[in-house]
């Protein structure tokens, strides 16, 4: 099973250069079934990470560049009149493909953000009365740039909920970086790159998420994660049992790329951060106050 | 805004419990109330249920007072006073069922409650039976579970649950409780002054004896005492109890003529064999304490003495169960010199009494010449002519000895012993009467024997030159069946017992019961009723506590030591529970071998990143450490445990050399 989605990981980390851990989250994330809030300034190679999970993993790819005038129906789709047929037909928007870019996501009204995120929810669109469900495996990476937040409608928390994982990218290591700039165009490279896993392949990897086995003991362990949230000062409020079952399901996809039946405090450990941060909301605005995920890790002992 | 009402603090579920609560701590009071007010206790929680079941109002505070008033004024007339035990109680009753009818707020409903643990423990001052420690159980953990439902806002809480845990708390509370029976100190007599009317519903022997007293007494099947014998057992000729012993007689009654208060104690010579037993002596009302005749003066317990006719007595109304051993000789010459004031009481006759007596007793004077053949003489009188031994016999007129000797001829134990000494004392014999039970049934499970009322008794002594006083039971010559078997062999055919006393039918069974019952309440007696002072005493010695200062000092300790232990059982509930899994507590024993050679794991790393970084910091460690972790993860994250994984683990672990 892990030897299935090893060359997958294998590749990627050939046009992705000294992010191995960012690409397996990245990974992680779309075996569990979540979708991806990637957060980081411009040409940090966000979009060259969804290009090249798309290609990677031979899913139908759209990149939707979100702004400020982007309408909801530009995302989902529209009927148009068709005077051939003599009636409307339904024109499906970028929503319909395996994997969105959601690009810069923050830049387009509430109204259209939450008309993606309603989609992610829910896995299928509702337009003009009928619903349509849209592909599978379905899996959004939405971006985010965090620096520049002039004229940006911030996700609200509620909505940040529903992203599984938000990771940022970091500037590359000086060895990477160097080869970056040496080696040949990252997208020529792209062009080249064949799908190392069939679709079905992927589905299959998503069902066997599921079955990694999570013992009580491990429970135990989320559970006094979760808890020092809720009696955290410093927190507004803690985690929810939904953050609670996403912590779980991702260390579970996590177990199963490093190839165990099992999860082990370790994998929550090592999913952590990416699940917990954008959840954890400061009791005040003064920075300091509130912990990150490392500091609540610290704090609490493995049961 | 509205007013709160009751309904806010206690809702209709809790408020029907409440009553029924009440109800079943009232319950056993009701009998011994007056009519009038147990009436008024009924209706009173009967109206209070109506008011919660159709939302009734309640009565207006004029009624309330009024009735209370009433009452008060109620009680006094039934009792004469309005302090003391019995009104005192009747008053708390009476208070309780009103204080439900004005019952509105929070605070009312705790005062209720906690009036109900106040009424529970009034019960004991009226009975100390085993019965009466089980109903204030059962009530104490009802009256819990009310106080837990009425504190817990909202809906009512389930039954069981309160129930159960209201029998839980009780239950806890026993070891201390038992701990405070056996160590406080037990003051001699009653500590918190209990009223001097306790007791008045008692009855036994009584200070003077008349026709007809003793047959009454024995219609009540009131327990007198309960004896053990240690080693050797009396044959029921021998088993004659002393009690009050009457030398003055008017005519109608005997009584005592208080001599003894002026005559030293008598010289005595007991012989052997000696009888030792443990007696057991109920209350009743009176200051004798019943001893086989006739007791060995050297043994007689604290704060009693031997009277002048040497009876065993208290110095004041025997109103506790009284635990004593003695030692008596059923052989002895009592008073060999008799003096001449005594002489002189033993033989005085009322004036102008029973004449056919009087010259019956010249007669025999003439006859025979010494005392022994005047009293074996009329004793075969007694073989001889047709007398009867009956429950029930024909009125007497003024001249009592003459009629019942030459009429009536039928009669009770009294009216044998009184003609008897009567008869001795015109014959020149000094005679007295001596009354206290005979016999007493044997409690075959117990190996005790139980003396009842019913076993009450008369018979006379006489004094003869040489032997002193020597005891003569005409009874005995009459129907010696009551002797030799007790009162119910002696009179079964004659259908004059008392229902208790009777056979047939299906008692087997209620003897079987009444058999069993009692050795019960024995052992309770005996045991829990019985620790008085002198008990307490004795076995704090027996313990090395030597004064009051030790046990307290004792109780103290064990209670806190107790408390403790308890504190801590229930803080255990709210500290996570121990985990008793076989990988952690082998995982345990690594960390300390390991923390032997300094390093430490820590608490969120968890066992292969922990593996990892001894690897790391200690090469030489780290295949082994690492094969543990791996071991250790199977057993707890992922494929759960297995005896053999344990077995595995901990040679892993035994294998890492530090």
């Amino acid at each position: 099973m892990t030897h299935a989605i090893q060359p997958a990981l294998d590749a990627l980390n050939q046009i992705i250069l000294g992010k191995h851990n960012q690409i397996r989250l990245a990974t992680a994330c779309l075996l569990a079934r979540g979708h991806l809030l990637i957060e980081d300034i411009p040409g940090m190679g966000k979009t060259t990470l969804a290009l090249s999970l798309a290609k990677v993993l031979g899913l139908g790819f759209q990149r939707v560049q979100f702004t400020s005038d982007l309408l909801p129906a530009d995302i989902i789709g529209v009927s148009i009149y068709e005077p051939q047929a003599a009636g409307f037909r339904f024109h499906p928007g970028p929503i319909f493909s395996q994997l969105v870019l959601a690009d810069e996501v923050n830049r387009a009204s509430p109204k259209t953000q939450s008309a993606l995120l309603e989609a992610m929810e829910e896995r299928q669109v509702t337009a003009e009365g009928e619903t349509r469900p849209l592909p599978e495996p379905f899996f959004v990476i939405a971006t985010q740039n965090p620096a520049n937040q002039i004229g940006t409608f911030p996700l609200p928390e509620s909505q940040l909920d529903r992203f599984l994982m938000r990771i940022s990218m970091g500037y590359p290591a000086a060895e990477a970086e160097k080869a970056l700039l040496l080696e040949r165009e990252r997208r020529d490279l792209l062009a080249e790159v064949q799908p190392a896993v069939s679709p079905q392949q992927l589905l299959e990897l998503q069902t066997q998420v599921k079955a990694v086995r999570v013992m009580p003991a491990l429970v135990d362990y989320i559970l006094a994660l979760v808890r020092h949230t809720r009696d955290h000062s410093g927190l507004r409020q803690g985690l929810s049992p939904r953050a609670a079952l996403a912590l779980k399901r991702a260390a579970q996809a996590w177990a199963l790329l490093a190839g165990r039946q099992g999860v082990l405090p370790e994998d929550v450990q090592a999913v952590f951060a990416a699940v917990v941060n954008h959840r954890l909301i400061a009791a005040s605005e003064r920075e300091g106050g509130a912990p990150n995920a490392d500091d609540i890790l610290a704090r609490v002992a493995i049961p | 805004m509205k007013a709160a009402t009751l309904s806010d603090y206690l809702n209709q579920v809790s408020l029907l419990r409440l009553i029924a609560v009440l109800a079943l701590v009232l319950v056993v009071h009701l009998p011994s109330l007056p009519t009038w007010e147990a009436v008024l206790v009924v209706a009173g929680l009967g109206w209070r249920l109506l008011i919660a079941l159709r939302q009734w109002q309640l009565p207006p505070a004029w009624l309330r007072t009024s009735i209370a008033v009433l009452s008060l004024v109620g009680i006094y007339a039934s009792y004469g006073r309005i302090h003391g035990q019995v009104p005192g109680i009747a008053l708390l009753m009476i208070m309780s069922v009103l204080k439900l009818l004005e019952m509105r707020s929070r605070r009312d409903v705790m005062v209720t409650v906690f009036l109900m643990y106040f009424i529970l423990l009034t019960h004991f001052l009226n009975s100390q039976e085993i019965w009466t420690a089980g109903y204030l159980l059962v009530c104490a953990s009802a009256i819990t579970a009310l106080l837990i439902d009425v504190n817990h806002p909202g809906e009512a809480l389930p039954l069981k649950k309160i129930l159960a845990s209201g029998s839980k708390m009780v239950a806890i509370s026993l070891p201390v409780t038992l701990l405070f029976f056996l160590l406080f100190p037990r003051i001699p007599g009653p500590l918190w002054g209990i009223p001097s009317d306790a007791g008045a519903s008692l009855t036994g022997m009584s200070n003077e004896m008349a026709p007809g007293d003793i047959s009454n007494l024995i219609m009540s099947d009131r327990h007198a005492f309960s004896v053990k014998f240690f080693d050797r057992e009396p044959p029921p000729r021998e088993r004659y109890w002393r009690g009050p012993v009457f030398d003055s007689f008017d005519g109608r009654a005997w009584k005592s003529s208080g001599i003894s208060q002026r005559v030293q104690t008598p010289d005595v010579e007991l012989l052997p064999p000696a009888v030792r037993y443990e007696i057991i002596v109920e209350p009743h009302r009176g200051p004798w304490m019943f001893a086989l005749d006739i007791p060995d003066p050297a043994t007689r317990p604290d704060k009693s003495f031997i009277a002048s006719e040497y009876q065993l007595m208290k110095g004041r109304d025997v109103i506790t169960r009284e635990l004593h051993v003695l030692i008596s000789h059923p052989n002895h010459i009592l008073q060999k010199e008799l003096p001449d004031l005594t002489r002189r009481v033993n033989l005085s006759l009322p004036r102008d009494f029973n004449p056919r007596t009087v010259a019956l007793a010249r007669q025999l004077q003439a006859e025979h010449a010494t005392p022994e053949a005047i009293v074996q003489a009329t004793l075969r009188m007694f073989r001889q002519e047709p007398f009867v031994y009956t429950l029930q016999p024909p009125p007497l007129g003024r001249n009592s000895v003459d009629d019942f000797l030459f009429k009536t001829r039928r009669g009770f134990c009294e009216h044998y012993s009184s003609a008897f000494t009567f008869l001795m004392r015109a014959a020149g014999i000094p005679t007295r009467v001596v009354t206290g039970y005979q016999g007493g049934e044997r409690n075959e499970l117990g190996d005790f024997f139980r003396v009842t009322d019913a076993d009450a008794h008369a018979w006379s002594e006489v004094w003869l030159e040489g032997k002193g006083w020597v005891r003569v039971d005409p009874t005995a010559a009459v129907a010696p069946n009551r002797i030799e078997l007790g009162l119910s062999e002696a009179m079964q055919d004659s259908g004059e017992l008392p229902s208790f006393l009777q056979r047939g039918g299906l008692n087997w069974i209620r003897d079987n019961l009444t058999t069993q019952w009692d050795w019960m309440n024995t052992q309770w007696n005996r045991w829990v009723l019985a620790y008085g002072p002198e008990v307490q005493m004795d076995l704090m010695r027996r313990i090395g506590i030597e004064d009051w200062r030790g046990m307290i000092i004792a109780l103290t300790v064990s209670a806190s030591l107790i408390l403790g232990i308890i504190g801590l059982l229930l803080l255990r509930q709210f500290t996570p529970a121990r985990n008793q899994e076989v990988a952690v507590r082998l995982w345990a024993q690594l960390q300390k071998r390991l923390l032997r050679a300094g390093i430490a794991q820590r608490p969120a790393e968890g066992a292969g990143s922990f593996a990892d970084r001894v690897a790391l910091e200690t090469p030489e460690l780290g295949d082994a450490v690492r094969r543990a972790a791996t071991i250790y993860q199977q057993l707890r994250y992922l494929e759960g445990a297995t005896p053999a994984l344990q077995e595995e683990l901990a040679r892993a672990i035994k294998a890492i050399r530090s």
